[in-house]
């Protein structure tokens, strides 16, 4: 058993060294037209040597420090508790999200521009989010490309607007729509993969799509990317200081009020508000809908749920489409919001993100996956001279989740169909 | 309605079935019995389409299954239960047969959203549906319970049930008895013959309680190492030298 341990503790050890030292210690010195190879300092050495020892020990010493790690556990207030009934955590769960969204609807009249604007993005990891959840979640597949039918939402609204002079309302269920078929025409294929198999081709296709968008210079403008994308109108009213389209008014000439900067901002976050309750309040629809009931039961017992006649590839292929058209959907708002889009915005990073936010949020769970988006997109902001270590926090934290709550922070707890006395 | 000629399945150096054929009329009940590892499951399994024969034919009302995919078979009136039950563990009992009726309820995700009154009406008959196979089986009181918190004998019925509301013309029975304690195991004799009595379902039974099979099966086969060791009406199987001398040969 020790003998073992420290074999195995070594070996980690040894990994650790030949993976670092290069990676960390090596650099590549540009001088002129020729490329060499500078050594490490010092200093790097002997990080690189003290994570080493550091790996050892934790290896050697790993049950131990597991079996502590376990009492975290234990200080979590609520871990011991019996679950509501039903009913009552069914209600709770609605008034607290109704008032969140009442909460969000007034608070940014109350703050700064910036935080009005980290609040939009917010919701667009929400969207994002809820999206992932039907197809990780709900569905079971695990999808590591998510990001690129975001990037179909945001590319289609960016060319459309700039070939055809689409406004965002004639985009957004078209940008919607064509994630959707992407997903179907990709999902065909792929969703007879399992598991494993499935993330990586599913990472393939995520990268593929945006290194074609970096490629096709001549249509998405390359590494360039496509700028001037028209923000939202409200009833033919814009919101900008002048006026860019032909036979639009203006917001504030039409109020008679002063320009603002504030009110486009205002404006898109709660156009990206309303966006994601629709989001939400359709995907909870969709869990008490049949398609809802087929997802589950194929994630619990595709045999069973085979022999009752439902197909595999219907099944899943609808949760991925579904999941699809919510990040078209999402991918629209943010083009919109940034108004200049480019490749760099749809790396695998957001895959990650969004399926950080799925994991830690509570696989299913709504009130959770919000939570998480907050979490995990406020966070980095607060703490900015952190942003190098960015993802060395999210391993952490995905690590010290998985040891804590490996269900998430609010593990989802469907809301069962009941059958009534009397029908 | 169902006609196996001549059925084989191989895996790998093993002949799991060899040459197995199998007939049941309408309104019939027929068993397959057999020692353990004789290949009965296997034969349910390549009825069902979840394993690909490797030789023979099968006929279901007359058109050719094998190596149709299951769900396919399933949609056109074969629905089996397993020998180890498989339920939807962490659904309600009411869900489990919800999900066994998408064929009957609207699944149309537009109409809904709106619920339309087409879909409100698809799903309450289906709900309707439900009540009416839970009261069946007795399974009423528990209907909104986690099916996986069920006692062992309610999951079996529960698995019939579930069948059941698919509307199927052949349900297959992989030893549904197997478990049961004697009243219970009566509960599921009347039950069998009712289904076949009441709702004119074909019943396939793999079972190895030999008194419920005598006692219900219209007609018996037995296998023994993937091999047809005879056929005939429980009486003509009783009697039978090659089936005592295989029966007390294992015992
Ligand atoms: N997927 C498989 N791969 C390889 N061998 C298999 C497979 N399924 C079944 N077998 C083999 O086929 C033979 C028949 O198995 P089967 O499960 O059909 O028996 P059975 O008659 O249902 O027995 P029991 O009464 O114990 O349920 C066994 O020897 C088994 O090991
Ligand atoms: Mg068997």
């Amino acid at each position: 058993m020790a003998a073992n341990n420290i074999k195995h503790a070594l070996f980690c050890a040894v990994i650790t060294l030949v993976i670092s030292y290069p990676i960390l210690g090596l650099n590549l010195v540009a001088d002129g037209a020729v490329v060499y190879l500078e050594g490490a300092t010092t200093f790097t050495v002997v990080s690189v040597f003290l994570a080493a020892v550091v790996v050892f020990l934790f290896q050697l010493f790993r049950d131990d420090i597991m079996a502590r790690l376990g009492f975290i556990s234990r200080l979590n207030p609520l871990s011991g508790r019996d679950p509501m009934p039903q009913q009552k955590r069914a209600k709770l769960e609605s008034w607290v999200l109704t008032g969140i969204i009442v909460l969000a609807l007034f608070w940014p009249f109350f703050v700064s521009r910036g935080s009005v604007d980290l609040a939009t993005l917010v919701l667009i990891y929400i969207m994002l989010a809820l999206g992932l959840n039907v197809v990780v979640g709900l569905a079971g597949l695990l999808d590591l490309g998510y990001v690129a039918f975001y990037a179909v939402g945001a590319y289609t609204f960016a060319l459309l607007s700039q070939y055809a002079g689409f406004s965002f309302w004639m985009a957004l269920p078209i940008g919607a729509c064509l994630a959707a078929l992407f997903g179907l025409v990709l999902g065909f294929p792929v969703l007879r993969l399992r598991g494993d198999y499935l993330a990586i081709v599913t990472l393939g296709f995520g990268e593929i799509i945006r290194i074609l968008l970096n490629n096709w210079t001549n249509l998405t403008g390359g590494p360039n990317g496509i700028g001037g994308i028209p923000e939202p109108t409200l009833f033919g009213m814009e919101f900008g200081r002048r006026i860019k389209e032909e036979g639009n008014t203006s917001f504030h000439e039409t109020l008679g009020i002063a320009y603002a900067s504030e009110h486009k901002v205002i404006f898109l976050y709660l156009i990206a508000l309303v966006l994601a309750v629709i989001t939400g309040l359709i995907i909870r629809r969709f869990m008490r809908m049949p398609v809802g009931r087929a997802w589950e039961a194929l994630r619990e017992d595709e045999i069973a749920a085979r022999s009752l006649g439902l197909s595999r590839t219907a099944v899943k292929l609808s949760a991925f489409t579904i999941g699809a058209f919510f990040a078209g959907f999402a991918g629209t708002v943010f083009a919109s919001k940034q108004g200049f889009i480019s490749p760099e915005s749809f790396v695998f990073l957001e895959s990650a993100i969004v399926l950080a936010i799925v994991v830690l949020g509570g696989m299913g769970s709504q009130i959770g996956v919000i939570l998480a988006a907050i979490a995990v997109t406020i966070l980095p902001e607060l703490a900015r001279e952190f942003s190098d270590y960015r993802m060395l926090v999210f391993g952490a934290a995905m690590v010290l989740m998985m040891v804590w709550r490996p269900q998430g922070l609010l593990p989802m707890r469907r809301i069962h169909i009941e059958l009534g006395k009397q029908g | 309605m169902l006609e196996v000629k001549n059925l084989s399945m191989r895996f790998g150096g093993l002949l799991a079935v060899d040459q197995v054929s199998v007939d049941v009329k309408e309104r019939e009940i027929v068993s397959i019995i057999g020692p353990n590892g004789a290949g009965k499951t296997t034969v349910f399994n390549c009825l069902s389409g979840f394993y690909k024969p490797s030789g023979g034919q099968i006929l279901f009302e007359g058109k050719e299954i094998q190596g149709k995919p299951d769900y396919k078979i399933s949609r056109m009136g074969m629905v089996r239960t397993f020998q180890h039950v498989r339920l939807f563990g962490n659904m309600t009992v009411v869900e489990n047969l919800l999900v066994a009726q998408h064929r009957h309820v609207n699944t149309n995700l537009i109409a809904g959203l709106l619920k339309t009154p087409d879909y409100r009406r698809r799903e309450k008959q289906s709900l309707e549906r439900a009540r009416y196979w839970l009261d069946r089986v007795g399974l009423l009181e528990v209907a909104n319970r986690e099916a996986g918190n069920l006692a062992y004998g309610q999951q079996r019925r529960l698995e019939i049930a579930r069948c059941m509301v698919t509307e199927p013309k052949l349900l297959m029975l992989d030893e549904p008895a197997a478990g049961l304690n004697p009243a219970e195991t009566k509960e599921l004799d009347y039950l069998i013959v009712s289904l076949k009595e009441d709702y004119n379902v074909s019943v396939l039974l793999i079972e190895h309680d030999m008194s419920l099979v005598m006692g219900i099966s219209d007609r018996i086969n037995v296998i023994s190492q993937g091999r047809p060791l005879a056929s005939g009406t429980p009486e003509e199987v009783r009697q039978n030298d090659d089936v005592i001398k295989a029966y007390l040969g294992e015992a």
